[in-house]
């Protein structure tokens, strides 16, 4: 038995506009450049993406099915810049074939810094799955698949989902395989599933490298490494940007093609079969509890957090931002309390990474910046007007209550004096 | 290998980075085992107000430069005018609304300079054909006639150095007796050395120099150990270090002390250097009501350069057009913290600086601003900055050098 289980992430951040110490406006976006990017990756990858999955789940009559974890902050851009992509995305759940995922609405780290936040934006990202497509996500993923035990013990706490999901990085299985479902460390119910990541990286980063032994990869050796898990674990966890369909992976490269053709090739083999993830925690026992106190991810080849805490700089703004919170809050201005989660959007904090100064090339992907540092000084210029907005209206507020206490006290002398 | 070089300034009597350069250099080549006869121009009482030609006996008994012999063209040749030179026109701007910043064609440079410079080549053709060579190797205008009747003569191939062309010195309005030196020199030279890609990129497109004839040869920078800069004082200092001149930007950075100070008042400026326009700089910060936060220490040299590095929590290269700029490395080496102007060579050959275009007065104070603000960002650009300039060595410069001079001579 070997299930494929697809997760694709969806995902763009509203970036920032320049934003200079002498702004004093609270427009913060790049509502130019937000709308450019949008369209462009709808029209290179969300919409013919969309609609191949859409038919090969028609041809496949149901044996053919996804998950995606659309983001809030894309799903508002969606509508705004792009909604007939967002329509094929109903589409897509209209099927019955699709699984949408769960995650923090802002795609942001919040889980490492606020649990409180961490859990409202969970809820927001819920409620706008459920008002778009009108499912109730079962399945919970982290930004970036970060994770560990607490985070873990989190969700299962929420009673909201079955399983989370994590990278299956190297140095937390050591001889074990991603193939098997398992068990979060101290959780009695949710489940793990974790990514294999070197058939997922086969498809999302060397599909196309030509320096690679196996280029030119078509769907047929695809399923041959597929079959081979035969006998030995039950679900391969094949997760990845959306991206990498048209973006990542120019359409020239043959992806599509790649992707039209793999499900007859896995669907050959009379064990196989495509799986969403509420599928195959259903279908498999969990094999043991897996311990992972340290926290991991996706990215990069560290799979861990230095792709956004890496540097002083990062966790400076880091910090900062969930430092406001209590204050951002105490205003219960909607509109500042959403400016400041969208700039809790992880990648503000990726762009500020100077790892790929030496080497990789894959932050620099849609980064609006020449420099980390940049990314930088403009993140905290705009951090700065959203507090001094938040002082302004504590202090207005604090004001007002002062003057009506004084003024209620003047009508009580007076009263006095006439009585 | 013997080579004849031709320079025209050296420490410790310089006025910028040129003279930086040659020592930096020739030591480094010298390391390596090629022989070289150093002319300058100097001659032992040869002094401006500003700074001094080189006498260049001095140096001959220095272990480093065993390889190294220095002739003197026995005249002086101090190509840029001084402060007290040009300010005999009266500065009318004060207190108008607008301010000009452009100087008038040519002011930056000395009286007789075209004279000088002829005198340079009778005296340095004299030198050479007492001389035995493989090569020459000439830096920067003022002795390319030199180097190319020079090569005439003897038959050798002429290589020229730009560290900085023209339209770097003076904008769009070239001084055309030079323009023509430069172009003429390029045109008739076996090889251009250009400081770097941008400076390369000015050579193909202002003289037509083909692509394939100028090769990159980055500056490198003397790795001292930087020195520490701890002390709590109550002000910030960002710092100016060049010539004063139209070249350097010196009226932006003054423009973006006015920015930085409308959001924040415990920061001072310090400007270090001397030129053309320094009096006019006095009468700008005046006219901008911020005389009191700007400084100006004229010329500066040796270990009062180190210590106004000690002394800045950030340096600042406004230049409209920078060939290179040693003095951003060497403020990088000394763990001070850099905003460069994009306009400049230094600017793609490193990462870890704060990167503005030079008119953009508001973006440069922006950076000012973060850069005193944050610490953060103070700490990482002086920490990560430090790492990558002291990677710029004049040894490997050398080295291309040498590979340069090897290429030049097996198409002779």
């Amino acid at each position: 038995m070997a299930a494929i289980c697809f997760y694709f992430q969806v995902h763009q951040p509203f970036r920032l506009r320049n934003y200079t110490i002498f702004e004093t406006d609270s427009n913060y976006y790049d509502e130019f450049k937000n709308g450019q990017i949008c369209r462009k990756v709808a029209d290179k990858c969300y919409l013919p993406a969309n609609r191949l999955i859409l038919e090969l789940i028609k041809k496949h009559k149901g044996r053919f099915r996804v998950a995606y974890s659309i983001t809030g902050v894309l799903l508002e851009q969606l509508e705004k810049y792009a909604p007939n992509a967002l329509y094929t995305f109903k589409e897509l759940a209209d099927t019955g074939c699709v699984e949408f995922l769960a995650e923090t609405y802002h795609h942001s780290l919040s889980s490492l810094y606020s649990h409180k936040e961490f859990l409202e934006q969970i809820d927001l990202h819920c409620d706008k799955i459920r008002k778009h497509f009108g499912l109730n996500p079962r399945i919970f993923r982290n930004t970036e698949l970060i994770y560990n035990n607490q985070i873990a013990e989190l969700i299962e706490s929420t009673g909201q989902f079955d399983a989370i999901l994590a990278e299956g990085a190297d140095h937390i299985l050591g001889y074990k395989s991603p193939n098997f479902v398992y068990q979060p460390l101290r959780c009695k119910k949710l489940k793990l599933l974790l990514k294999n990541y070197k058939l997922s990286d086969d498809i999302a980063f060397r599909f196309s490298n030509r320096g690679w032994d196996e280029w030119p990869l078509y769907a047929p050796k695809f399923a041959q490494w597929v079959n081979a898990v035969n006998g030995c674990g039950y679900n391969v966890n094949l997760f990845m940007d959306y991206e990498t369909f048209g973006e990542h992976q120019w359409e020239s490269t043959g992806i599509f093609d790649f992707m039209r053709q793999l499900p007859d090739e896995i669907l050959n083999h009379p064990d196989n079969s495509f799986k969403t993830p509420s599928e195959v925690i259903r279908s498999y026992p969990a094999c043991e509890a897996l311990d992972i106190p340290y926290t991991i991810s996706w990215a990069d080849i560290e799979r861990d957090l230095s792709a956004w805490l890496g540097n002083p700089m990062q966790r400076n703004a880091l910090a900062e931002i969930y430092r406001l919170e209590q204050t951002v809050k105490q205003t219960a201005d909607s509109k500042i309390i959403e400016d400041w989660r969208k700039l809790q959007t992880s990648d503000h904090f990726y762009y500020m990474c100077t790892k790929w100064f030496a080497d990789g090339d894959v932050h620099k992907y849609f980064n609006p910046y020449d420099s980390p540092y940049d990314s930088y000084i403009n993140f905290m210029n705009v951090l700065d007007n959203l507090s001094s907005r938040c002082k302004n209206i504590l202090n207005t507020t604090a004001s007002q209550h002062k003057k009506t206490k004084s003024t209620r006290r003047n009508n009580r002398s007076k009263d006095s004096q006439l009585v | 290998m013997k080579v004849l070089m031709l320079g025209w300034e050296f420490p410790p009597f310089i006025s910028g980075g040129l003279g930086t350069a040659c020592y930096g250099l020739t030591k480094a080549m010298s390391r390596q085992g090629t022989e070289i006869t150093f002319v300058l121009p100097g001659g032992n009482q040869q002094a401006c107000d500003y700074m001094k030609i080189l006498s260049a006996e001095g140096f001959l008994d220095s272990p480093e430069f065993k390889n190294i012999t220095f002739r003197s063209a026995g005249i002086v040749l101090n190509p840029y005018a001084s402060a007290s030179e040009i300010i005999t026109d009266k500065i009318e701007t004060v207190g108008s609304q607008t301010w000009q910043s452009n100087p008038s064609n040519g002011r930056h440079y000395g009286s007789d300079v075209l004279q000088q410079v002829e005198k340079y080549t009778r005296n340095t053709l004299d030198i050479a054909s007492t001389e035995k060579f493989n090569i020459i190797h000439a830096h920067d205008w003022m002795t390319f006639p030199a180097a190319i009747s020079a090569s005439a003569i003897s038959g050798k191939p002429a290589v020229l150095h730009v560290h900085s062309t023209e339209f770097d010195r003076s904008g769009e309005h070239v001084f055309q007796a030079i323009y023509d030196i430069e172009r003429y020199g390029m045109y008739n030279a076996k090889k251009v050395i250009a400081v770097s890609n941008y400076t390369k990129n000015i050579i193909v497109n202002r003289y037509d120099v083909p692509p394939e004839k100028i090769d990159v040869v980055y500056n490198g920078v003397e790795n001292d150990t930087p020195a520490e800069n701890g002390s709590d004082k109550r002000d910030k200092i960002v710092l100016y270090l060049g010539r004063i001149t139209f070249q350097k930007g010196p009226d932006y950075f003054v423009a973006a002390a006015k920015r930085v100070l409308e959001k924040m008042s415990n920061v001072k400026f310090v400007m270090a250097g001397d030129g053309d326009m320094t009096q006019r700089m006095i009468e700008y910060a005046a006219y901008l009501g911020i005389g009191q936060k700007l400084f100006f220490t004229r010329f500066l040299r040796g270990q009062n350069v180190r210590r106004v590095y000690q002394m800045a929590d950030l340096y600042v290269m406004p230049s409209v057009s920078e060939p290179f700029g040693i003095a951003a490395l060497e403020a990088m080496v000394n763990k001070v913290p850099v905003i460069l102007s994009k306009q400049s060579g230094i600017a793609e050959a490193v990462y870890n600086a704060l990167k503005v275009n030079f008119w953009d007065i508001d973006e440069m104070a922006n950076k000012i601003f973060a850069a005193l603000k944050h610490r953060p960002l103070r700490t990482m650009l002086s920490e990560n900055g430090y790492d990558e300039a002291g990677k710029f060595r004049w040894d490997n410069s050398a080295g291309k050098i040498n590979e340069i001079y090897k290429q030049v001579l097996a198409c002779a």
